[in-house]
């Protein structure tokens, strides 16, 4: 059979513009549940996007037809579509700058998942799960997903890029309970997910995490529920990434601004006059959007436009200075943005997406951020999140927290849950972290878009301190 | 892909099996078009037909599964796809443990069913919207096209589902976090009623034109929409009604499952596949039941079980994997529709909850934000928009004692978020009113 190059500049019409995205995904996962193995499972998805700009209008087809004809039925679909909406889209395609790629990337894999035999994988989950089990624990659960992602991008000019993406997603997850309380433990799949092959396991600490968090989960269930008041808060890094991703990485996206998410996602707080001059948080916040850091989940080259992606701030010393958007969200707001639009799969199109956003290092150890605080809480781990759709007023809870108290930690507290508005939290950030206690973290399940799409974004930050804080507990 | 194509493709594969083993195959596919709008015109347009297959291999008491993308065209690609499927799982079954937990269907016979007519055009619909909402700044995604299911096994239990239909979920904004949202849904073309609908927001919207109050925080009685309700189900759905998720006290319900707290009297829950939108079998082939009592006048009476919670905990299935519902109906109250202004009097008047998840899981405690349109009423008369609040309650006040009456109509609510693939879940809710939500930002 012919390549794939060859079927889809046999199939594109004579358009202004016709590109394809292909991905090929290969996909593992494995788990144990309470000693029970849960059915491996494996993937091979494999389809293709057409996108066609013709005249001021564009369209997509998406086919998992990969032959010439089924090609060649997806452009014509594609085609059919710029035709059609030529004269009511909301952009004139003609009028966008178009992004031309040539290159590669590759994730660096030190161990292949393929070269640790399944049974190891199975036994290294088994030893976990029973480091968590017995009374109090109700549900012990460890699990790994792997995903390989081959993605080509063409276009009928002549470019093409291709990048090739390994990711490692582990999971564990304990809950116990006793009388009417239930808590959980967790590390993985919501902070855990890096690029690279088996060795993620080693850098993230899956081995003899579930004895840990089967200790702690223990604790939780005689803890004292969390004071209430406003105090200091000194955030972990697993609890910095959701803070980061939910008040300061959706509220940037330039489709948000631009209106195109107000039906579902939402729209943002932050409009285009306020880049450039307005105060996002404390002089101490510095976050950039990185895609060169190799570990990173969301590392790559090119966005799936195939534009080029390069690391840049969009927050300096609290100055909001740029926002989350694509080239043609760029086009539109006439205004600089970064390579960041990206699709989920090779049935959905291309939308403004975070990517790798971090919050930069400070020059505070962990001592002293704690030692900085007269009465706080330290939280650690995402459990909750909820916030309104311009991104301002949010309610989050973690799975551990501990009592601060004049610069010590103490006790246990179980349901740390805290509330705030996104313009006026960050202006609270009074202690940022430095490199010893910075973490690179990832999670696969970022939620956005029409029809929905769940993709992987990156998020490094270190622990961080903030003053004057709504904190609850339970109940 | 056409039945037809199906069945020579899954008696092809199963041909192939090795020697003592068995298997299912499950298939999705769907051409669906999705068109999104921003300020009333085209922002994204396009066409994605894919087809997935699923193939579990059975080798006594082991078992493991592969997904597969087949072109749905050429039966020789398609069988050549599921077969390297198949032998990527040599490796697995030699090393896997006996699963304790496998159960399968082992029926044999042939259901079909199979929604008459065609679908309808997308372009002709998105004209027509287009058409209708100049001047507006109309947002959201019409989706459309045909979908369908299919599931084989080596037993000899044949299933196929297809069905069509195109649904139309959009907002019209008016300013800052005020909009009207709607959604609509059919198997033929509906100009008129798309038209009508967005003629009646026109002469909606001057109301959400006043400037906005902003309430302190405090407890304020509410008229919940049905979406609104729609979203505090939604809590109520996160292991609330799962087998799995009581068995291991994981349910938000588990304080009325000990008896430590109620739900209202008034609150009849089931789960309606005879009258939903998605095919009556699961990913496994397992038959659905038409309907599953699952909450009656407040109690817990019924859980939604997957074949692995079957199998583990010794009771019969009656859901796919997820333990999730599909076609959720919550039973209407007594009050109409027409006098829930005035039952409310003085307080808010609900049109969606947004971002729900919970403070305090064991407690059944939750937040979320209100949003789109929410209306300080006075006296059983509407005074104008409010500013989105942050509420903070629990289920069991909020569809417990708090709960003063249920609307006499139920709306059906079909399910706009669609993941890999369009999805076919819908809830069918009554408005409620509450004597009073706790708000905390």
């Amino acid at each position: 059979m012919s390549s794939l190059r060859e079927r889809f500049l046999e199939a594109a019409p004579a358009v202004d513009r016709c590109t394809l995205r292909a991905l090929d995904r290969t996909f593992e996962f494995v788990g144990v549940r309470d000693k029970v193995a849960l059915p491996v499972h494996r993937d091979l998805d494999r389809g293709a996007m057409i996108t066609v700009s013709h005249r001021g209008g564009q369209g997509y087809a998406a086919t998992s037809d990969l032959s010439t004809s089924g090609l060649r039925r997806a452009a014509a679909r594609a085609r059919d579509w710029a035709e059609a909406t030529a004269s009511i889209s909301l952009i004139d395609h003609a009028r966008v700058p178009r992004a031309r790629f040539t290159g590669s990337y590759r994730s660096v894999v030190e161990i292949p998942w393929a070269s640790v035999p399944l049974i190891d994988k199975i036994a290294l989950l088994k030893r976990e799960v029973e480091a968590m089990g017995g009374d109090p624990v109700v549900e012990a659960i460890a699990t790994l997903g792997y995903t390989c992602d081959e993605v080509v991008l063409l276009s009928a000019d002549g470019e093409q890029a291709e990048q090739h993406f390994e990711r490692i997603a582990p999971n564990i997850t304990c809950t116990a309970s006793r009388g009417n309380i239930a808590q959980q433990r967790s590390m993985g799949s919501k902070d855990s997910c890096q690029q690279g092959g088996y060795e993620v396991l080693d850098r993230v600490g899956i081995v003899g995490a579930g004895e840990r968090l089967r200790d702690q989960v223990t604790q939780l269930l005689s803890a004292p529920e969390c004071p209430s008041g406003i105090m200091d808060v000194v955030l972990a890094p697993n609890q910095m990434i959701l803070q980061i991703h939910e008040s300061i990485g959706h509220p940037l996206e330039l489709d948000r601004i631009l209106g195109d998410e107000r039906n579902f996602a939402g729209t943002s707080f932050v409009t285009l006059d306020m880049f450039g001059g307005y105060r996002y948080g404390s002089e101490l916040l510095n976050i950039t959007f990185d895609p060169s850091r190799p570990e990173q989940l969301a590392s790559y080259r090119f966005d799936d436009e195939g534009a080029e992606a390069e690391r840049a701030h969009l927050i300096r010393d609290g100055i909001l200075v740029r926002p989350l958007g694509g080239a043609l969200s760029q086009h539109r707001a006439g205004t600089e943005g970064v390579a960041n639009a990206r699709a989920c799969s090779w049935s959905r199109a291309p939308i403004d997406r975070m990517a790798n956003l971090n919050l930069e290092p400070g020059d505070s150890s962990l001592e002293q951020l704690i030692a900085g605080v007269e009465r706080g809480v330290w939280m650690e781990t995402n459990l909750s999140w909820s916030i309104d759709d311009s991104r301002n007023k949010f309610q989050f809870g973690c799975e551990w927290g501990r009592l601060i108290e004049d610069g010590v930690l103490k006790g246990v507290v179980r349901n740390p849950n805290y509330r705030g508005i996104s313009a006026t939290f960050w202006r609270n950030l009074a202690g940022v972290g430095d490199e010893s206690t910075n973490q690179v973290l990832g999670t696969p399940y970022c939620g956005k878009g029409e029809p929905m799409q769940v993709i992987e974004v990156g998020h490094a930050s270190p622990a961080c301190r903030f003053v004057d804080v709504d904190v609850f507990g339970g109940h | 892909m056409e039945r037809e194509h199906f069945e020579a493709l899954t008696r092809a594969v199963l041909d192939r099996l090795p020697p003592g083993e068995d298997a299912t195959i499950h298939l999705r596919g769907e051409r669906s078009e999705f068109v999104r709008l921003n300020h009333g015109k085209i922002r994204q347009a396009g066409t994605v037909t894919q087809e997935q297959g699923l193939l579990r291999r059975i080798r006594g008491d082991r078992h493991a599964s592969a997904g597969v993308t087949l072109g749905g065209r050429d039966l020789h690609d398609d069988v050549d796809r599921f077969v390297t499927a198949m032998h990527g799982l040599d490796d697995v079954l030699d090393v896997v443990p006996p699963d304790p937990h496998l159960r399968w269907c082992q029926e044999e016979g042939t259901t079909v069913e199979v929604q008459q007519g065609g679908p309808a055009p997308a372009e002709s619909i998105i004209t027509s919207v287009v058409e209708h909402s100049a001047g507006l700044d109309l947002v959201g995604l019409l989706t459309a096209g045909p979908l369908w299911t299919g599931f084989a096994s080596s037993r000899g239990l044949q299933r196929w589902d297809e069905r069509h239909g195109w649904l139309l979920d959009f907002s019209v904004v008016q300013g800052a976090d005020r909009a009207i949202k709607s959604t609509l849904a059919g198997t033929e073309p509906a100009p008129d009623t798309i038209a009508a609908r967005i003629e009646e927001i026109r002469s909606e919207l001057p109301l959400l034109a006043i400037p906005p109050r902003r309430l302190e925080p405090g407890r304020y009685r509410a008229w919940l929409a049905p979406a609104a309700v729609a979203g505090l189900l939604g809590m109520v759905k996160r292991g609330g009604l799962s087998r799995r998720a009581t068995e291991t006290a994981q349910s938000p319900l588990m304080r009325l499952i000990r008896g430590e707290c109620a739900l209202s009297e008034q609150l009849t829950i089931t789960e309606d596949t005879a009258g939903g939108w998605g095919p009556a079998f699961t990913s496994d082939g397992f038959a659905l039941p038409d309907r599953v009592p699952l909450i009656e006048g407040g109690e817990l009476v019924g859980t939604l079980t997957s074949p692995r919670s079957a199998q583990e905990y010794g009771v019969p299935g009656n859901s796919g994997p997820g333990e999730y519902p599909n076609a959720l109906v919550m039973q209407p109250g007594t009050l109409p529709t027409s006098e829930a202004l005035a039952a409310l009097g003085t307080g808010l008047w609900i049109s969606n909850l947004w971002y729900l998840n919970f403070s305090d899981r064991p407690a059944g405690r939750i937040t979320g934000m209100t949003r789109f349109t929410t209306l300080w009423v006075e006296d059983g008369r509407v005074v104008c928009p409010v500013e989105v609040l942050r509420f903070d309650d629990t289920l069991y006040h909020l569809l417990g004692a708090g709960l003063e009456h249920l609307s006499d109509t139920a709306e059906l609510l079909p399910s706009t978020v669609h993941f890999e693939r369009r999805s076919t879940a819908s809830d069918r809710v009554p408005g409620a009113l509450i004597d009073a939500i706790t708000f905390t930002l």
